[in-house]
């Protein structure tokens, strides 16, 4: 990829919007179509977004973009008016607008596709596009409603038939019946959420040919991606966005897949990195992948073909955008997920492919759902410490449970990992996120195993919590467990790594010391760039 | 910017909430109920009275409520240990059934035994007639992720119509074929006297059947075995997050398909004691018409599938249901106990719902809640 869209001529004239998006006075011709200025957004623990700003001209499309967790969806929560934001300004052809709910933003003519969408599968297209309508009549009038919503697909250029029964419609139809939706109800400024995620590649064309064609009808689209090659051929300009905060906006036109990549994982904050060089080379090999192969959840071959081999003591980053194997990878080694092809050994025993023998050979795992997987949350500090150990002395003797000594385990846990709650039986639920993944880490670590596995350890810690659970990693790594640690945070995978390898698609597209690593290359391996 | 009112999640229960609560509800119900009766031309107070009255202090009523209370106590117990874990076995009512038909054979086959050990026998019969009932429903949520829910009802069906086949349309091993008042109506073969369970007598006034006392012990046995073993760890890991279970190892399949026997089997039992306690023959009228299964679904949940509290719930709605029958006559009509049941479980959940929110004032409401990417988790602790 990489040829820049000189094919979309009609929509250059936008990119006159002004220079960066500078707070202050309105543009000098024409306001921008929709405008954030310094949007701050905090969550308990997180600062998801952290003056964030951007503006995007009528007729323009501009993407967003950034890596998993750098506040995009944020922001777009925040421009629907599903969030409200803690500081900053919303403008809407340079007025101040403040959404109270969402549907102040679509009579604002915002309009959003979600990732996942938001259709009733029983119903027609047609109803899909009216429901929630503010002005609904009492009474469906199924004729005038379908050509009403003819009409509109017509005009453009979105293929999809008004009667069609949703349910029965491919993802790229869904996506269409989705900005049907947002058009119908008046929709001037449309984002869509990662809209190619779902797609296959000639429903891209179909959809981009839609995009252009609002843009020439002077509409404003807003692209959220994290996918380099498609920003490049359809965005006019682009808003880079990394871990909350904006690093730039840039006319594609001025700009490279190259000079993207690098503002998108730039590289900042200082905290606990991998000594260079700490491996033992001579270390026996802890874990070894031989041509695995998984299906995703849909069935699709999410995995294929893995070969990696992972020495005791050392960490092995594995790079990506989210999608292209690593969780299957993860939970191939757990045992969670079957092989379709391959074998996985650890320590020189072949692995059967269930989790408690995975468990019974020393794979640890740090799922990436730390609250759906990792703990139950509803159940006490203590009872998890020991979710796997529970079956063993001195947690239990013969049939008992020996319920003190859980306790008191947990209690020496929390102490060894700095969980911070009131006490073992405080609920995991109420813990912050930073204390959930010592959670988890403290009961995976405390059995000495001898391959960790760990999925997006840090995603949405705060700095704090970041740097602790960094440390406990390396901690283990320094006695002598082996680490694939799992992460689309290229930073982190740069920082903690001795070897990286970059997944694509399902397959390791290339493999290297850390550090010979280039950022600007892995950056475009990661979206599907050329080795 | 307007007020409001914020309706937010609460992370964590305070003690405090699991007692108050339930006495908030069941306060609120008996208000409600009050209003039912005064709008149907009864005096709230007065009916109250008679309820007591009728439920615990007449003369014999205690034995009459134990009556009563026994088979809700196990078709409590069997709710209780399957919901808690989130397996919803609706079909309480069938293995009921099927216990008692297991016990009656049982009981009818071994009558040249001694008494206690056909006892013993039938009890272990009914358990294992549950089970097996059970174990269809069971079996096929646990490894085929068939809905349990609707197998298990439909299956109650299954069993109703199973007795009317064995006494009313067949010349089945249960169906007394020689008496003389059997050719009139059809009944079933009753069990050797000596079979007959025994009862606990504190005087005149209170008789206990030994179905209570067997129900009490084996609710002392889940509330054990569920704290303190290995096996009820798992199931509480399972019941509050599949996922977490399946990473830690635990084989949760057969630990659901597990539970779902032993849910089978105390409503077994529950049948048995119908046979052994009551009945002493298979009467198919008399076995469906109470609905013990289905009322057993609302004593678990109101003892919040705790099994020692599901030995008070079931012992007070058997001295209500008691109470209906007692009243039961133009002046109390005979639905109004089921009204003042479905009013109290009404209360009861609607408490426990609203329980997990806190309510607050606010200046400026938020409306974040539906939002994507809502952080989960993500909460500093206290």
């Amino acid at each position: 990829m990489g040829a820049a869209g000189q094919d979309g001529g009609d929509g250059v004239a936008g990119t006159g919007a002004p220079e960066a998006a500078a707070p202050g006075g309105p543009g000098p011709a024409e306001p921008p179509a929709i405008e954030a200025v310094d949007i701050t957004k905090r969550f308990p623990g997180v600062v998801a977004n952290s003056g964030v700003s951007f503006a995007a001209a009528a007729g323009e499309v501009h993407a967003l973009l950034g890596e998993n967790g750098a506040g995009k969806s944020t922001l777009c929560a925040v421009l629907t008016g599903s969030y409200r934001p803690d500081e900053g300004q919303l403008r809407v052809r340079g007025a101040e607008v403040r959404f109270r709910s969402p549907r102040d933003a679509h009579r604002a003519g915002i309009g959003m596709v979600h990732q996942h969408f938001r259709l009733v599968p029983s119903m027609s297209v047609a109803e899909n596009v009216v429901l929630g309508d503010a002005g609904a009549p009492f009474r469906f009038r199924r004729k005038t409603i379908e050509e009403q919503v003819a009409r509109v697909a017509e005009r453009y250029r979105i293929d999809v038939s008004p009667r069609a029964t949703v349910g029965r419609l491919s993802l790229g139809e869904q996506q269409r019946v989705e900005i049907l939706k947002s058009l119908h109800r008046g929709a001037r400024i449309l984002l869509l959420d990662e809209p190619t995620a779902v797609l296959a590649t000639g429903e891209v064309d179909a959809l981009f040919e839609s995009v252009r064609q609002l843009v020439a009808d002077g509409g404003t689209v807003v692209f959220v991606s994290h996918k380099l090659p498609e920003v490049m051929a359809i965005a006019d300009r682009v808003t880079v966005l990394r871990r909350g905060r904006t690093v730039g906006s840039v006319a594609v036109v001025d700009t490279s897949p190259r000079g993207l990549a690098a503002l998108m994982v730039g590289r900042e904050i200082e905290m606990a990195a991998r000594v260079p060089d700490a491996v033992d080379e001579t270390a026996p090999v802890a874990l070894e992948l031989r041509g695995v192969g998984a299906a995703g959840d849909r069935g699709r071959p999410a995995l294929r073909d893995v070969t990696l081999t992972l020495r005791a003591g050392e960490i092995l980053g594995v790079a990506g955008v989210a999608g292209n194997g690593q969780r299957e990878l993860a939970e191939v080694v757990a045992g969670l997920r079957p092989r379709t092809a391959g074998t996985v050994v650890v320590a020189g025993t072949a692995l059967p492919g269930d989790p408690r023998s995975a468990i019974d050979a020393g794979v640890a795992f740090v799922p990436e759902d730390r609250m759906g997987v990792g703990v139950a949350g509803a159940l006490p500090i203590a009872d998890n410490a020991v979710l796997k150990t529970h079956r063993r002395r001195p947690f239990r003797t013969g049939p008992l449970l020996r319920r003190r000594r859980i306790v008191g385990h947990a209690r020496t846990l929390m102490a060894d990992f700095d969980i911070r709650a009131p006490g073992p039986r405080t609920l995991v639920r109420q813990l912050s996120g930073g204390n959930v993944q010592k959670v988890v880490l403290a009961h995976e670590l405390d059995s000495d195993p001898r391959v960790l596995v760990a999925q997006s350890p840090t995603h949405g810690l705060d700095v704090g919590a970041i740097d602790a659970v960094r440390r406990i990693m390396l901690d283990a790594a320094g006695r002598g467990v082996a680490i694939l640690l799992i992460s689309e945070d290229l930073d982190e995978v740069l920082d903690m790594s001795d070897r990286v390898a970059v997944m694509y698609e399902g397959r390791v597209v290339d493999e290297f010391p850390a550090g010979d690593a280039d950022v600007e290359r892995i950056g475009e391996l990661m979206a599907g760039g050329e080795r | 910017m307007p007020g409001g009112i914020r309706v937010e999640r609460r992370l964590g229960n305070p003690r405090w909430v699991a007692f108050v609560v339930p006495v908030v509800a069941l306060i609120v119900a008996a208000i409600v109920t009050a209003a039912v009766l005064a709008a149907s031309g009864h005096q709230p107070l007065q009916v109250y009275q008679q309820i007591y009255q009728a439920g615990f202090t007449a003369n014999g009523a205690l034995s009459r409520t134990f009556v009563y209370a026994t088979p809700l106590l196990f078709t409590g117990l069997a709710a209780a240990v399957a919901f808690r874990m989130k397996v919803w076995n609706i079909g309480g009512e069938g293995q009921l059934y099927a216990g008692a038909i297991g016990a009656a054979g049982v009981g009818l086959a071994l009558h040249t035994w001694p008494g206690p050990l056909v006892i013993i026998a039938m009890v272990i019969g009914g358990a294992l007639a549950g089970a097996l009932w059970a174990a269809i429903p069971g079996l096929l949520r646990a490894y085929l992720r068939t809905n349990e829910i609707l197998t298990s009802l439909m299956l109650n069906y299954v069993a109703g119509l199973l007795l009317y086949y064995l006494i009313y349309d067949s010349t089945s091993y249960w169906r007394d074929m020689t008496s003389a008042s059997a050719k009139v109506f059809p009944t079933g073969k009753s069990i050797e006297a000596s079979a007959f369970w025994p009862q606990l007598s504190f005087g005149a006034a209170l008789v206990v059947p030994m179905g209570f006392g067997l129900g009490i012990v084996v609710a002392l046995g889940i509330w054990t075995v569920t704290r303190t073993s290995p096996t009820g760890f798992a199931m509480s890991v399972i019941g509050e997050s599949p996922g977490a279970a399946t990473y830690a190892g635990m084989r949760t399949k057969r630990t659901i398909a597990g539970v779902m026997l032993a849910s089978g089997a105390f409503a077994g039992i529950g049948g048995a004691s119908q046979i052994g306690d009551f009945g002493h023959t298979l009467d198919p009228r008399g076995l469906q018409q109470a609905g013990y299964g289905y009322t057993g679904i609302v004593v678990a949940a109101l003892g919040r599938y705790n099994p020692l509290a599901v030995v008070i719930v079931s012992f007070l709605i058997g001295a209500l249901t008691n109470a209906g029958f007692a009243l039961q006559g133009p002046d109390f009509p005979s639905g109004l106990v089921g009204v003042i049941e479905g009013i109290i479980l009404f209360s009861v959940l609607a408490g426990e719902a609203l329980s997990r929110y806190r309510i607050s004032l606010r200046r400026s409401p938020r409306t974040a809640d539906t939002a994507p990417g809502t952080p989960v988790g993500e909460v500093v602790a206290p």
